[in-house]
């Protein structure tokens, strides 16, 4: 399995979208910004408000995955539209947040724990898929089990796909950001 | 009362994934993102056993609402699952992109089944 170039922290890494103690170090500016005090207590005190703005989104996503389940009563047997359009709304929406959180918008605090982290990380859900895969399976649903477990695992990364391209056309950054040749980046 | 359950159950959910990320990404040095798909993992077994419970020990509805709804559904993320495999797509990773996608939904499953048989086994 490849590894991460030993230049690169894991926090640095684009698949870890959490905020991360590397993301302000990545960012020593901030810390101009920052009252005195708050540039001393390392460690545990200093990430509690972090903690809490997640628990807050986290809160409001699942409420509002709830609610979107209420709307979208599941008809067993059939096809969990609720879950499905849940995860796929929350996939582009994460997708169009990481270019603005990352790219485009000032460094802040709360935003990623809140809406990323807390809010898309809440509202959409992983359990709620496998085990309705699960359920459609043990009643013998075979067709919509199969068409759910497709379209989710095509929808998901498509969803969050469309949300990067969206966001980086809108704030007019370039839409391909992959990584560029080795031959190239070396010079 | 539901609604103050499933987000009480979220706002544990959601702070527990943070924390069991940083702690697992901080223990490799792979792109591949375990710390996303141990709180998936975990998250589908304990709802799979939950619902098992519901349906073969009558396990109250509010419990499922708080611990099941709120707190596996904000402990297990679609959004970060998906974006951490366009990421490794975007980056040329492209068998850590396929063995995320298909490692998640298969042991997602076995384990949501695994939960849900370990309840089958109290009944």
């Amino acid at each position: 399995m490849r590894r991460r170039p030993s230049n690169e922290s894991p926090g640095d890494l684009p698949i870890d979208p959490d905020v991360d103690v590397r993301d302000e170090r990545a960012h020593p500016e901030r810390d101009a910004f920052r009252p005195p005090a708050s540039r001393f207590p390392r460690g545990r005190r200093r990430t509690w408000d972090i903690i809490a703005m997640i628990a807050a989104g986290g809160g409001l996503g699942s409420l509002t995955r709830y609610l979107a389940g209420q709307a979208i009563p599941a008809q067993p047997g059939a096809f969990p539209w609720a879950t499905f359009l849940v995860n796929a709304i929350g996939c582009f929406a994460l997708g169009a947040l990481m270019v603005f959180v990352l790219d485009v918008w000032p460094p802040s605090r709360y935003t990623r724990p809140f809406l990323g982290v807390g809010f898309l990380g809440g509202f959409t859900t992983f359990s709620t898929f496998t085990t309705e895969i699960v359920d459609l399976a043990s009643r013998g649903a075979w067709t919509p089990g199969a068409a759910y477990t497709a379209a989710s695992l095509t929808a998901g990364p498509a969803a969050v796909w469309a949300g990067i391209v969206l966001a980086r056309t809108i704030a007019g950054l370039p839409v391909r950001q992959g990584k560029e040749p080795a031959a190239e980046t070396a010079s | 009362m539901t609604l103050l359950l499933v987000f009480l159950g979220g706002a544990v959910g959601a702070p527990a994934r943070y924390l069991i990320d940083r702690f697992v990404q901080r223990r490799h040095d792979s792109v591949f993102p375990w710390g996303t798909l141990t709180v998936n993992l975990v998250g589908s077994l304990i709802l799979g056993f939950l619902l098992g419970a519901r349906s073969g020990l009558g396990l109250p509805q509010e419990v499922v609402m708080l611990a099941g709804t709120g707190f596996c559904g904000a402990l297990t993320t679609f959004s970060t699952f998906g974006f951490e495999t366009v990421r490794l797509l975007e980056e040329g990773s492209f068998r850590e992109a396929g063995l995320n996608a298909v490692g998640s939904l298969l042991l997602g499953v076995l384990a949501a089944a695994g939960g849900h048989a370990l309840a089958g086994l109290f009944a």
